[in-house]
């Protein structure tokens, strides 16, 4: 090989792996990426049983339920529509009643959904912010005042 | 009193704009006077900053609630040590420090930089000007810390407990010494653009630099890591959250700039990718800071964060990046390209590196701004989380890290692939048998944990195997060894120790991946549970009162085989009235390398607790092989060829032996 083709073939192997690197990015970005949900956008998205979704809103007031063990029930909601919640472990510290969650998880063949994460962030304020904005755009918003 | 602090930035910001222009403007126009003003600039730059540093911690420590900022994040009966820290658990204060930082390295500069060629120094410090009166104007414009109350509060409103802890003093300072060392990089290469001229000698001078600011931030990364791994009561040590992601894509790109500086340094080759590498490092840390701190993405440790100020963090980084990289197109095809190499060889297993290297980066950046693309473009709200990594980062990394032995063995210009096969045979055996004990007697159902066990091994056989043969174990009487090494140059010993780190880290994350146990269930005092083959009683719960907190304090005991207690670990709630915030505190009991790891949550109705315990076998490499890793950038630092004015020295004191000063 004269040294020209040797430069060449290096940089096709080079172009080679970055292509490939692209490739399985993209592939990634469309299988591995998880949706954003909040309880009233369920009826209009088409789901499949196991598909993981988060899913996003206020806990609602009063549909805390605990078990002997480690279940644990609540009911997401964005106002108007809501969505019951299964979930087994322990709950973030701030985890509270009308405070701004987001579970992580899928729907069951049943028809419920399982969270295996309930994602809080380490903040008095927190509320997150997918949360935050779809109750902007519902005008349910409100201030918290601290 | 604290008008003092906010008076020291602002004339530290009318300096840094003095120290902007006229060292540049001098080097241009070959004015000497102007260009020595650069040097007592910068240190009084630094004087004047770290005095409203200090002003503002004085405040903190006095607590002085007078000081709006102190009123919002501290509290009187704070013990001492988290209210000094509180100085930077928030906004204006993170910001002050990330200040602090950028001018200190300035001021480093300034003092060590006396061996540079004059105009490049004034460049250096004019680039480093550049950067700081844009900050300095973003925390006196939109982030004052010095703003005052009135009337004063009698009592604050507390640090978030979170913060709360010695991770505070410890994680931001490395994290940012190393985020912002890089700031000292990206102005040599933006310097070195302005000259228009860049050789070897350039590389030289970058490396100490890219060396502490990469040790820094290594050490940075890993910290946080930790801290969140027990603070946050989680359990995890890597979350590919997106301010994870903010600081380890600086992380990479320093990686692969350390390397591919030593190629320009030995070889004169790769100047201009070296050059835009260091320029891309820096602006990585610049996207890390918005990221953080303007809380556009959704994450876990983003404290305080204030979307309206991050607008012009953003404009600062559209300035920076965006101009660094015009300047960058403009100057680099004036710039003579390096040599040519064979790809079997040292210089060709570098550039494999940075191949890896760079594309990782590119793909934690895609990862990490995707959702915020998607968002803006279609109002989809998505999130990308350990599945995309898993598939993307895992696949570039893995061949990286089974290639790592390789590079240090092959020769520059022409190297022999069979014959470092054949050096490396004995760590292949070693690695080889590392799988075979894993597949026998720890787990013979994961053939993908033994392999990555295997892999480990081979990075830590690997790695001493390059200091063996240049010690000539087997072949020499001990005491020649023994000089042979000690006549080694200590970049020798960064490497491997760099390297052997890296398979300490490989092994603690497959440990902790491949054979963690988990248990979670309600426990009663007395009950007992199994976890990993040990058995796990709790024993009683107790509330107990801290200096500003109250506890709901859980023990636990290990039992032997005859039901006897041989150790305890004790978990936490915790509740500060303050903020009304609870927190938990794990309780973690390190055995060997790895640690048993217990999490308290709510009692259930019938007074039960949920408890969560884990077994964590070597999770502990983690950490320890980033710390070994920062070891060896700093030993390397010590090297007698990076010392900072040697050459001067050398020629002096030391007998000239041609090719040691190269080797």
């Amino acid at each position: 090989m004269t040294r020209k083709q040797k430069r060449l073939s290096v940089i096709a192997g080079a172009m080679a792996f970055l292509g490939l690197a692209v490739a399985l990015t993209f592939y990634a970005l469309g299988q591995k990426a998880s949706y954003f949900y909040m309880p009233g956008d369920l009826q209009a998205a088409t789901l499949q049983p196991g598909q993981r979704i988060r899913l996003g809103g206020l806990v609602e007031e009063g549909t805390i339920v605990r078990d002997q063990g480690t279940e644990i029930e609540f009911s997401v909601t964005d106002g108007d529509s809501s969505v019951k919640v299964h979930y087994s472990g322990i709950l973030p510290d701030l985890f509270r009643e009308k405070q701004g969650v987001i579970t992580e998880g899928s729907f069951g063949a049943d028809g419920n959904f399982v969270a295996d994460s309930v994602l809080a962030k380490h903040d008095e304020n927190y509320m997150p912010k997918e949360v935050a904005d779809s109750l902007k755009e519902k005008g349910v918003w409100q201030e918290t005042t601290q | 009193m604290v008008e003092i602090g906010h008076f020291a930035l602002v004339l530290a910001f009318a300096l840094a704009l003095v120290q902007s222009v006229l060292p540049l403007a001098g080097a241009r126009t070959g004015n000497a006077r102007m260009m020595a003003v650069g040097g007592p600039v910068a240190l009084a730059g630094f004087a004047l900053v770290a005095l409203a540093f200090a002003v503002l911690a004085l405040s903190y420590a006095r607590s002085d609630f007078s000081v709006a900022n102190v009123w919002e994040n501290s509290h009187s009966l704070k013990p001492m040590l988290y209210k000094i820290t509180g100085t930077w658990g928030n906004h204006e204060g993170s910001m002050l420090l990330w200040v602090l930082i950028l001018t200190f390295f300035g001021a480093l500069v300034a003092l060590f930089g006396a061996n540079l060629p004059a105009t490049l120094r004034a460049g250096v410090i004019s680039v480093q000007g550049w950067i700081g009166a844009a900050f300095l104007l973003f925390i006196l414009a939109t982030s004052n810390p010095f703003a005052r109350l009135s009337p004063a509060p009698i009592e604050g409103r507390d640090l978030n407990p979170v913060l709360q802890d010695i991770g505070l003093a410890i994680h931001p300072p490395l994290l940012y010494l190393g985020y912002v060392g890089f700031s000292v990089c990206f102005s040599f290469a933006v310097a070195a653009l302005i000259d228009g001229r860049i050789d070897a000698a350039w590389a030289r001078w970058v490396r100490p630099w890219t060396l502490a600011a990469w040790s820094f931030l290594t050490g940075g990364i890993a910290m946080g890591s930790y801290w969140a791994y027990y603070e946050l009561g989680w359990g995890g040590f890597w979350f590919w959250d997106p301010v994870e992601n903010a600081s380890f894509m600086p992380w990479l790109a320093g990686t692969a700039l350390l390397h591919s500086a030593i190629v320009m340094e030995k070889r004169s080759a790769l100047k201009i990718w070296t050059l835009l590498l260091a320029i891309l490092t820096f602006s990585l840390s610049l996207l890390g800071t918005f990221l953080v701190r303007s809380g556009v993405l959704t994450s876990v440790h983003a404290f305080a964060t204030d979307p309206s100020r991050g607008i012009f963090i953003l404009c600062i980084l559209t300035v920076f990046i965006g101009g660094s990289l015009a300047l960058f197109a403009l100057r680099a095809p004036s710039l003579t390209a390096g040599g040519i190499f064979h790809p079997v060889s040292r210089e060709g297993a570098l550039v494999l590196n940075n191949l890896f290297l760079t594309t990782a980066a590119a793909t934690v950046l895609i990862g990490t701004l995707y959702p915020l693309a998607v968002e803006a473009l279609s109002g989809d709200k998505i999130s990308v989380g350990a599945p995309f990594f898993d598939l993307t980062f895992g696949p570039l990394m893995v061949p990286l890290l089974a290639l790592v032995p390789f590079g240090p063995l092959l020769a520059w210009k022409r190297g022999d692939l069979l014959a470092v096969g054949q050096r490396l045979m004995a760590a292949f055996g070693g690695a080889l048998l590392a799988v075979l004990v894993t597949l026998l007697f720890v787990d013979g159902s994961s053939v993908l944990a033994a392999l990555g066990v295997g892999l480990a091994a081979w990075l830590v056989l690997g790695a001493l195997t390059d200091l063996a043969l240049k010690a000539g174990v087997g072949s020499v009487p001990a005491s020649t060894m023994l000089r042979r090494l000690s006549g080694l140059p200590l970049s020798m010993f960064g490497t491997t120790l760099a390297h052997l780190g890296l398979g300490l880290t490989v092994l603690g994350i497959v440990g902790v991946v491949s054979f963690e146990s988990e248990n979670i269930l309600s426990m009663r005092p007395g009950d007992t549970a199994d976890i990993a083959g040990r058995v796990l009683r709790f024993e009683t719960i107790d509330p107990v009162k801290g200096p500003n907190y109250t506890e709901d304090r859980a023990s636990f005991s290990l039992l032997d085989e005859a039901g006897q207690p041989y150790a305890s670990v004790v978990s936490a709630k915790r509740f500060y009235p303050v903020r009304q915030m609870p927190t938990t505190e794990a309780g973690i009991k390190t055995m060997g390398f790895s640690q048993l790891y217990v999490s308290i949550g709510d009692q259930t109705a019938d007074g039960a607790l949920v408890v969560r315990i884990w077994w964590k076998p070597m999770v502990t490499l983690i950490w320890l092989g980033a710390l070994v890793m920062m070891g060896g950038g700093a030993v390397s630092l010590f090297d007698r060829r990076l010392r900072v004015g040697a050459p001067a020295r050398r020629r002096g004191q030391l007998s000239p032996k041609p090719g040691e000063a190269a080797a």
